[in-house]
């Protein structure tokens, strides 16, 4: 329950922060978010007022458009107008002109006048319609006042003004003799008695050109109209006559009325649109006033549309105009609503679709975070579930050590046979229990990615014989047979991680003897690029499951270790043979020195375990490797297992850089394969790291030679390869017979060159026949052929059979064969004296050695730390003294004094350790000069430097603190609190480092 | 008898609810007859620095503000009495305390300072008790005249 609390508190402080963080990273990430949700509808009225905006300035642009075009059709329709009018205006002004000019001939020429009255109304008449503008002409004779008397009674009438009062006297007169019909009413006028028709008068004479009035009503019509008025000249006025010369010619007056409004009005109707437009005539003699002489008198304020085209009517005097426009604005054309119409729309749409888009990419954008939430909650779940397991695991272990160590005790106290039994039970269980745990928490680590691999020299050789020491018990219940085969290639010391590599095979091996009843077991290491070679020369590799043709000898049996027949026959002799088949027999030389040679610094190794048992079945194949996974229920039922151990090899093979695979038949065998990457180690490297995990072969067997008798191949190879180590040479035959040939050829004279063992396998071994061929041998010594007979040696499988045959033989091996089984054996036999290794000395006493009767310094603040220190330190002997800070260190270590050495805290208050040490070191550097200033001056005592030895002891033992250390002048550091192998390692250090200082 | 049992229930009580560690045995190694009392000693003095760099801490929280160069300073001490004495539940604690005052959160501090305070306290009463035991067991081995 404690061990849970903490756990969780644990959890709690270490991933606060980061947890802290990371929410903080979302919030800001949802108020961006939040923030750029918030400034789209900114943005989407932004767009709607552009797309307005748009729309109305195809609006305007099109509406320009149409009112330019109508500007301009009303130009020309006003142009057109304009100058039909002036044309129309201009041809009956000329035949007032051709008139004028008839009156002068026949009116003044011929005498009597041959026209009168009725000629004149006659001709006229008839003649009007080359007047159509004129709705009637009349002539006025210009008379003095001299004259009037004489021309009133020629006529017989009375000139009268235009009031119908008898004319007064005026300088002149002029009266209409001759008129029209239609302007009758103007006969007998004075046409000089009115203003108007005066002034024009006196105008046309001078000038010689048709004149016109002001606009005005006219008497007959009450139609706006101008009066025309023309002088009739005398016929023999010069073209080039002078305005004086014009007056005296002068000898009448023609003139008309121009009814401009009948005239406009008929002029407009032949024109097309004059429905559309509206025209107005002027007479703008006056600028500031312009009189209407056609159209409505009220000038429109539709100033929006006017063009004003001038008119000639032959006067220079008075200046008309024509203004024109249209009666109605002209219509919108559809287009100008519906094109803006349609941009606005298309604009909307567009709008909507990226609307559309953004929002799509906003949920994406969400989704995607969503999905990022959960993946990291997800991939924190995982990672807190394989630290929970890590941590619960090892909580597991600690009191469970506690069981298994308490377990031990009791059952090295004096207890009952069934205690015993039942203490060894609750061991066995605990034992499995810290297994199952130990591979649960290596997963975890795995999964946590906290396995890390230590790289180590390590003999590869006698790490597989310690794993196949470990299944005696099994195999000699089972009586199955186990053996290791490592080639020549592989090199003796590898680096890599000898406790993870022996995890694994003992794993697999594990797994093989337990599924295996009968047959082998054969683990056989190789490098992996012979391996490929190997398979590369036999083509027919086999496949899982599938039956492929095994090779067999004549008698049934496969050429295996056992001669079961085996799922990948890579093992099977054939095979195996080529990996031999380079170097025969490897001779004295220790084996792997050829390959230390080779320049690649990098290994593969190919490890395989070849079994002849159950057999995976072919459902359960591609599930193998999953953890907790095991073939079938029944599985684990008959043979017990968690079915972790695979994974978890799985997991190690791949960390060490190489691939678990296995080859499996039903009920034939199984075959894994894992290969791994190691380096090479130099052999100098070795020369003592690794003695802690191998124990050296003894090398007194070396140049021996020995016959070995076995019918098989493979298993012949296995033997050899074990007596090769113990560096003695093997010959190899078939059967009992051919040996003691052997033996007899070998007969040389030294003893040293005879075969001095003769191995036997069991099942060559045939008591009946055989033992006749041993008698032979015997036979042979009484005959002093042979000086001394060989040993024999019998390797059985079973214990069964050591009792057996121990009559027979000098000694009997048990199987599984190892190097050091044999040599022990032979040492018994032989008697050979093999040098035993000095036990590492006993650490403990001796840094007892190291320590005892020094004078040893510590420093700590803290009191606790410094009673600890201080007894610790006591155990081993020293003489320890105390202080609480590093200025009465300071000041007790002023040269000279007593100690040996110091332990120092690092972090002190005032003065920490690194300070402490400085000033330490300084003071001896002065103590030293001073020291050789005597000397010198002294001659000969050389007395040693003082240096006094400072550890530095830390709690947090990283690389930075180490430097550190080093850097302020320390000569190393211990952690706290002591650990006795650390503190022997400083320790020793420091003395090997430093020649002992006090003698 | 029944003390020694006592004392044997309480100390395998304590390494297996994780409070104390290793250390502790080592501890327990060292004492021998030139120093009888030495785990006594150790325990006593680590429970008098304890208590007292406790108060200090809760001085030091409780100010408005809070300097926490000072608090580090006093939670190493503690950290390195309590991995000297195997306290390593106190010691966890510590760690995480020296966590909360680099990062100056004065929030966690105070939680922290609370936990090492129970983690303490409860160490200091089984100390006790197993100091009181410790006596009774030695009494009653040599039971005096």
């Amino acid at each position: 329950m404690g061990s849970g609390s903490k756990l969780g508190k644990k959890e709690d402080g270490g991933r606060g922060m980061e947890k802290e963080a990371k929410q903080q990273q979302q919030l800001q990430l949802r108020q961006r978010h939040a923030a750029r949700r918030g400034r789209r509808p900114l943005a989407a009225l932004a767009f709607v007022a552009m797309a307005v905006a748009c729309s109305a300035a195809v609006h305007w642009q099109l509406r320009r458009e149409t009112m330019e075009r109508a500007e301009l059709r009303l130009v020309s329709m006003c142009e057109e107008r304009a100058r039909m009018l002036q044309e129309q205006f201009g041809v009956t002004v000329n035949h007032v002109h051709a008139l004028s000019i008839l009156i002068s001939i026949f009116h003044f020429e011929k005498n009597p006048s041959a026209i009168d009255q009725d000629t004149f109304a006659k001709y006229t008449a008839m003649t009007s319609f080359e007047r159509p503008l004129l709705n009637g002409i009349a002539y006025a004779e210009r008379i003095f006042p001299h004259e009037k008397e004489m021309f009133e009674r020629k006529h017989g009438w009375i000139m009268k003004t235009m009031n119908r009062e008898a004319a007064p006297l005026q300088e002149e007169y002029a009266p209409v003799i001759f008129s029209q019909d239609t302007v009758s009413y103007l006969a007998r006028m004075d046409m000089m008695s009115g203003e108007e028709d005066r002034e024009n008068i006196l105008r046309a004479r001078t000038t010689g050109k048709p004149v016109l009035t002001n606009p005005f009503r006219l008497l007959g019509s009450n139609h706006l109209g101008v009066v025309l008025t023309f002088a009739v000249y005398r016929p023999n006025l010069p073209a080039d006559a002078s305005v004086e010369q014009r007056v005296e010619a002068t000898a009448g007056y023609l003139g008309g009325a121009f009814d401009v409004e009948t005239l406009v009005e008929n002029l407009l109707s032949k024109l097309a649109g004059n429905q559309d437009i509206l025209v107005n005539v002027y007479d703008v003699t006056n600028a500031s006033e312009p009189m209407a002489m056609y159209g409505s008198q009220t000038p429109d304020d539709k100033v929006g549309l006017l063009h004003v085209s001038m008119l000639d009517f032959g006067d220079p005097f008075r200046r008309h105009e024509m203004r024109c426009s249209y009666t109605q604005k002209p219509p919108l054309p559809w287009s100008a609503i519906s094109n803006p119409l349609g941009t606005f729309v298309i604009w909307m749409l567009v709008g909507y679709i990226i609307c559309a888009a953004w929002s799509r990419y906003d949920k994406v954008t969400e989704d995607c975070r969503k999905m990022e939430e959960l993946k990291t909650q997800a991939e924190a779940a995982d990672i807190a579930k394989s630290q929970f397991l890590a941590t619960v695991s090892h909580e597991i272990r600690t009191p469970m050590n506690g069981v298994l160590g308490m377990l031990d005790m009791l059952l090295g106290t004096d207890l009952t046979m069934t205690q015993k039994d039942f203490a060894q039970t609750a061991q066995g269980c605990g034992k499995n229990l810290i297994r199952l745990i130990n591979d649960v928490l290596d997963r975890a680590k795995f999964e946590a990615g906290r396995l890390e691999l230590e790289a180590v020299p390590f003999d590869l050789r006698s790490l597989l014989d310690d794993v196949i020491s470990l299944f005696p018990s099994k195999l000699k219940e089972k009586s199955i047979e186990l053996a290791v085969f490592v080639c020549d290639d592989v090199p003796k010391l590898v680096i890599g991680d000898p406790w993870r590599f022996q995890q694994i095979v003992t794993n697999l091996v594990g797994n093989a003897v337990k599924f295996t009843e009968r047959g082998h077991v054969f683990v056989r290491v190789s490098l992996a690029e012979q391996s490929n070679v190997e398979t590369c020369r036999v083509p027919n590799v086999t496949l899982n499951g599938k039956d492929c043709k095994v090779e067999s000898t004549a008698n049934g049996a496969f050429n295996t270790l056992s001669g079961f027949q085996a799922a990948d026959e890579r093992n099977s002799w054939e095979y195996f043979k080529l990996l031999l088949s380079d170097k025969e027999l490897p001779s004295n030389e220790l084996e792997g020195e050829k390959c230390n040679q080779m320049d690649a610094d990098q290994v593969t190794l190919m490890i395989s375990i070849e079994d002849t048992g159950v057999g995976i079945p072919l459902h359960a194949q591609d599930r193998v490797f999953t953890p907790f996974m095991q073939a079938d229920s029944s599985t684990s039922r008959n043979y017990g297992g968690t079915g972790i151990g695979l994974s978890i090899s799985k997991c190690l093979a791949e960390l060490m850089g190489g691939q678990i695979s296995f080859t499996s038949r039903p009920s034939i065998g199984s075959t894994f394969t894992f290969s791994a990457v190691v380096k090479r180690a130099s052999e100098d490297t070795s020369s003592d790291s690794e003695r802690s995990l191998c124990e050296a072969l003894p090398t007194a067997f070396r140049g021996m030679k020995a016959i070995l008798v076995d019918g098989k191949p493979v298993r012949s190879a296995v033997t050899r390869y074990h007596l090769n180590r113990l560096g003695i040479t093997v010959q190899v035959v078939n059967n009992m017979s051919m040996g003691v040939q052997a033996f007899g050829q070998n007969g040389a004279t030294e003893s040293r060159e005879k075969p001095s063992m003769l191995f036997i396998q069991n099942d060559i071994w045939r008591p009946e026949t055989d033992i006749q061929l041993l008698n032979r041998l015997h036979a042979l010594r009484m005959n002093g052929q042979v000086h001394e007979l060989p040993k024999l040696i019998l390797l059985v499988t079973s214990e069964a059979d050591k009792e057996k045959y121990g009559s027979t033989f000098n000694a009997v091996l048990c199987k599984p064969i190892r190097a050091s089984t044999i040599a022990s054996c032979l040492q018994q036999l032989l008697q050979v004296e093999i040098p035993v290794r000095k036990e590492n000395q006993n650490r403990p006493s001796f840094l007892r050695n190291l320590l005892v009767g020094k004078n040893i310094l510590v420093v700590d603040d803290n009191k606790v730390n410094l009673r600890v220190a201080h007894a610790a330190l006591k155990k081993y002997g020293a003489k320890v003294h105390c202080v609480e800070s590093g200025k009465d260190a300071i000041s007790l270590l002023q040269p000279p004094h007593f100690f040996d050495a110091c332990f120092m805290d690092v972090q002190m208050p005032e003065m920490d350790g690194f300070e402490a040490t400085r000033q330490i070191r300084e003071m001896e550097k002065k103590a030293n000069e001073e020291k050789r200033e005597q000397s010198t001056s002294a001659e000969g005592s050389t007395s040693a430097d003082w240096h006094l030895p400072v550890l530095a002891m830390t709690a947090d033992v990283i690389q930075a603190t180490y430097d550190k250390c080093i850097k302020s002048g320390m000569d190393g550091y211990v952690s706290k609190p002591f650990d006795e192998q650390q503190l022997y390692q400083a320790v020793s250090r420091l003395v090997v480092g430093t020649t002992d200082p006090a003698p | 008898m029944a003390a020694a049992m006592q004392l044997n229930t309480l100390m395998s009580n304590m390494f297996a609810t994780g409070l104390l560690d290793d250390q502790f045995q080592q501890l327990q190694m060292l004492q021998d007859p030139s120093a009888p009392d030495f785990v006594a000693e150790v325990v006593t003095l680590f429970c008098e620095d304890g208590e007292r760099i406790i108060g200090e801490l809760a001085k030091l929280l409780d100010k408005p503000a809070v300097d926490f160069d000072k608090v580090d300073a006093f939670v190493h001490q503690l950290k390195g009495s309590s991995a000297s004495v195997g306290a390593q539940r106190v010691k966890n604690t510590c760690i995480q305390f020296r966590e909360f005052c680099q990062g100056k959160s004065r929030d966690g501090c105070l939680k922290t300072l609370d936990a090492v305070r129970n983690d303490f306290y409860d160490l200091r009463s089984k100390f006790q008790t197993m100091l009181q035991l410790e006596q009774q067991v030695q009494a009653s081995f040599y039971p005096k005249q």
